[in-house]
Parts: structure tokens; C-alpha cells; sequence
């Protein structure tokens, strides 16, 4: 097997949140590396640190203590511009709370980045369209997020994510509001992107639907990481949780 | 990876890696802005215009009085010296009255705390779209931009509109008090001159007060301002 390259590494990461007098540590000291055109599904269950880690890793917020590397890069080191770089085409971000801007067309919404790395409006136009049809809501560019189903918000966030072509993705709970049959078609996507342009993919999720398709699982408990799973070792440990649950 | 100048190494500031929003699209954006959320412009302009409509009539109502004084003989001095100018009948200048000057600096600073709020209102309620533009990859400079370009679009209208109700204000008061006279005596360039002090103060005033919280929200980590309540 070839040498694997790592493109994140999370070393020793706290965040604490001072609300007060009351100090929340949503992360506890994280360490962790991820292989570039890897899947990694993190999970863990409501308010285990899976979104501050999220923030964290993609440049969104500072770790109050440790180091983010990215291409063995410390990001805390990064310029102005160089956050706005890894922000706008290394990393595609896909929100828990999908984050699409409500005054703007699903169209609009998808090339907003493309238009920040300085593409033309025609290029950006052309490839925005694509990628909603990627996502199946080609006819449906024309709309404002209001006018979409929760579904179809969280597609064009996905869509939106894909927009400079990342080497990246951060989805969190993309699936979460999505039926099952769409949730498996995102998914799918991401898995395609992952296996055929060795796009990195990271996702969160409670979803035990969505662990077969990752090639490691981390599992997140407390903000710690509790234990990092491949593939091979997991229907083990699945089958277990599924005993429980019953 | 491109070739490694920047300090970390981790890309090159050439062309292709520019994090850019061109002005045409900046200015299309602003405009889209300011139409999606129209009412709430509305009410941001409309303590502009307030204010730059007390300012321009002032202005002109000086104006006319010292066309009055300067053309139109004693008779019009003495009216005005009672109506709480200070008129100097030698000099042909007239000044407004110290506890009318105190009223007016007042009212003007009444105004510019409204705009400023108004101002204020229009960045942090939107502090959520500018938390997901920086997640995106917006630049400080391009949020800062976008609301400059808003703040002067609004500040341009809203003071030519003010000044010009201002100084129709002060033509009918002009009519009403003085009669004709007002209107034929009084120099059309010096209205003109309170015309765009006027406008350039309003103009100034609403930039002013877009500053401040627009840099704020500029800096914001990304999380923070998509958090942010307001
Ligand atoms: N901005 C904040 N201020 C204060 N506390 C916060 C903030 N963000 C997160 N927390 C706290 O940090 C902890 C982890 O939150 P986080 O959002 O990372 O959980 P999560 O694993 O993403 O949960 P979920 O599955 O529900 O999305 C929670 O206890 C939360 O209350
Ligand atoms: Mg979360």
C-alpha cells in the first residue's frame, strides 16, 4: 500500500467557551490526522465538540489551546489573505445550519465563491448550473432559499461547497435533513467526489447509515476523541452499538 | 502548490490565488441589497433626510436673509433683527441668533446619533450574511467595501433629497414671511453652495456612521459573527 499523506492534523486542540463565569470546554484535547482522499465520518452524539472541531479544522474559529495543521501548514500562522484562500478554495464548508444566504438565488448562493477567486460571471454562471443539476435542483436556480424545502437548502449548500473545486470538504450532518432517499444520494456524491478526484471528505454525523461508506470513523465523546475506527475493524464494534440500541 | 514565497509558505499572492469581488459586482450586490431590504433602507434614509433637511433649511433661510438685508433695504433688517437674527447692517451679513445656533447644533446632533443608529442597525442585522461571506472567503476589505458602497448610494439619495425638501422649505417659509421679495433677492449661488454643504454633510454623516460598525464586522472570526444575535 502506498504511503498515505496526511493534509489535516489536529494536535492537542482545546476550546473553551467563557460564558460568564461558566466555562463550557466543547474540546478537551483533540489529536488527530486525517490521509489525503480519505472519508472520515466523526461521530459522536449532540454536543459532543463535532461542530467546534468542524470550526476549528477549517480556519472558522481559534483553538483556544494546540495547533491546526493543514498540508502540514499551522493555520494560526496563516495571513489575511492566506485564511481567505484556505477558506474560499481548499476547504468546502457544508453546514449543519446550511448558512445559504436568504437574499440571494440558489444560483447566486453557488457562485459567490467562484466570484471571490476572481472567476468570470459566465464561467462561474455555467458551473453553477452544473452543479445544481449535480445535486438535482437544476431547474430550480431561480429560487430564493425561501422558496425551498429544507432538503433542497441543504443541496445547495452542498453544491455551494463544491463550487472551487476543494481539496476539502467539511459537511456537517449533511444528511440530517434530508429524507432517506435523498440523504443516501448526497452521500453517494460525496463518496463519488472522494473516490474518482481524491477529494478529502469529513463529515459529522449521528447517522449510522453513513459509516459504511467511510474508510475510518472517529468517534468523539465529551470533546475527546474516545477511539479512531477503519473500515475492517468496524462492522465489529457496529454490531455491538446495534445490540445496545436494541 | 505553487511556487513557496509567502511567509508560511502555503501559497504565493500571484494572479491566479487573488481573493477578489469585483467593484461592478459589489456595487450590483449593494444595489440588490438595498432593494431585497427596501423598508428598512426606507428608515435608514428617512433620518437622513431628516437631518439634511433641517441642515439645508437653516442654510437657506440665511441665505434669504441676507439677500433681504443685503437688497432689500432697513425695513427687512429690522424684521429680521426681531424674528431672532443677528443682523449687521453695515456688513450686509446676517447670523442666526446664539440660542437659535445652540437649537440647531442640538437638533443637528439629535440627527446624527439617529443616523448613526440607523447605520448601525443595517450592519449588525446582517452580521449572520457576513459570518457566511468570510466563511466563503470574503476578505475584510471586500465586506468593508460592500457597505461603503451601501452607505454612499444611501447617503447620496437620501441628502439630495433632503437638501432639496430643505431648501423648498425654506423658499415657501421665505414666501410666507417676506413675500416675493424673498424669493428675488436672495443669491441662487449661495443657495446653491448651502445646496451641497448640505448634501456633503449627509453624505458624510451616513458613511460615518456605517464605519464603525462595518470594520467591527469585518474583523469578526467567521464563527463569531455567524453566531452573533442581535
Ligand atoms: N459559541 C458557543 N458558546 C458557548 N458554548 C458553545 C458554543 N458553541 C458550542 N458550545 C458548546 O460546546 C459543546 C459542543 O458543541 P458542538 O456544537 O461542537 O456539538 P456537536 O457535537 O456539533 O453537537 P450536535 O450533534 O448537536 O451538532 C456544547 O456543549 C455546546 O453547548
Ligand atoms: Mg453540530
Amino acid at each position: 500500500m502506498e504511503e498515505k499523506q496526511i493534509i489535516v492534523r489536529v494536535e492537542g486542540v482545546k476550546k473553551t467557551f467563557k460564558m460568564g463565569k461558566q466555562h463550557v470546554h466543547a474540546l478537551r484535547g483533540v489529536n488527530l490526522e486525517i490521509y489525503t482522499g480519505e472519508y472520515l465520518s466523526i461521530m459522536g452524539s449532540s454536543g459532543s465538540g463535532k461542530t467546534t472541531l468542524f470550526n476549528m479544522i477549517g480556519g472558522l474559529d481559534k483553538p483556544t489551546e494546540g495547533k491546526v495543521f493543514i498540508d502540514e501548514v499551522d493555520i494560526s500562522q496563516l495571513d489575511a489573505y492566506e485564511l481567505a484562500w484556505l477558506r474560499n478554495r481548499k476547504i468546502g464548508y457544508i453546514f449543519q445550519t446550511f448558512n445559504i444566504i436568504p437574499t440571494l438565488t440558489a444560483l447566486e448562493n453557488v457562485t459567490l465563491p467562484m466570484t471571490f477567486a476572481g472567476m468570470h460571471h459566465e464561467a462561474a454562471t455555467e458551473k453553477g448550473l452544473e452543479l445544481l443539476d449535480l445535486v438535482g435542483l437544476g431547474t430550480r436556480h431561480q429560487h430564493k432559499p425561501l422558496e425551498l424545502s429544507g432538503g433542497q437548502q441543504q443541496r445547495v449548500a452542498i453544491a455551494r461547497a463544491l463550487a472551487n473545486d476543494p481539496a476539502i470538504i467539511l459537511a456537517d450532518e449533511p444528511t440530517g435533513n434530508l429524507d432517506q432517499r435523498t440523504g443516501e444520494e448526497a452521500i453517494e456524491l460525496l463518496r463519488t467526489l472522494c473516490r474518482e478526484r481524491g477529494v478529502t471528505i469529513i463529515t459529522a454525523t449521528h447517522d449510522y447509515k453513513m459509516l459504511n461508506v467511510s474508510d475510518r470513523v472517529v468517534w468523539v465523546k465529551d470533546g475527546r476523541v474516545e477511539k479512531v475506527e477503519k473500515r475492517d475493524e468496524l462492522s465489529i464494534s457496529l454490531g455491538t452499538i446495534g445490540e445496545k440500541e436494541r | 502548490m505553487p511556487e513557496q514565497t509567502s511567509r508560511t509558505g502555503f501559497f504565493t499572492h500571484d494572479e491566479r490565488h487573488r481573493i477578489g469581488f469585483p467593484w461592478s459586482k459589489s456595487f450590483d450586490f449593494a444595489v440588490q441589497n438595498l432593494r431585497n431590504r427596501f423598508t428598512r433602507s426606507l428608515i435608514t434614509m428617512s433620518s437622513l433626510i431628516l437631518a439634511v433637511a433641517f441642515l439645508a433649511f437653516i442654510l437657506v433661510n440665511l441665505n434669504i436673509a441676507t439677500g433681504l438685508v443685503q437688497f432689500g433695504g432697513t425695513e427687512f433688517a429690522s424684521i429680521l433683527s426681531e424674528m431672532g437674527f443677528d443682523v449687521d447692517t453695515a456688513l450686509g451679513t446676517v447670523t442666526t441668533g446664539p440660542k437659535e445656533r445652540w437649537i440647531v447644533l442640538l437638533s443637528l446632533l439629535v440627527c446624527t446619533v439617529g443616523i448613526i443608529n440607523a447605520q448601525l442597525m443595517s450592519v449588525t442585522e446582517r452580521f449572520r450574511i457576513i459570518g457566511i461571506f468570510k466563511c466563503l472567503g470574503a476578505l475584510d476589505s471586500i465586506i468593508l467595501r460592500l457597505f461603503l458602497i451601501e452607505a454612499a448610494i444611501i447617503g447620496v439619495i437620501g441628502a439630495a433629497i433632503g437638501a432639496a425638501a430643505g431648501i423648498a422649505f425654506a423658499f415657501i417659509n421665505g414666501l410666507f414671511n417676506f413675500g416675493v421679495a424673498a424669493l428675488i433677492l436672495v443669491s441662487l449661488f449661495d443657495v446653491f453652495i448651502s445646496f451641497l454643504l448640505a448634501t456633503a454633510t449627509g453624505f458624510a454623516l451616513s458613511i460615518i456612521g456605517v464605519l464603525y460598525p462595518a470594520i467591527l464586522a469585518a474583523r469578526m472570526e467567521p464563527v463569531k459573527a455567524l453566531n452573533a444575535q442581535h
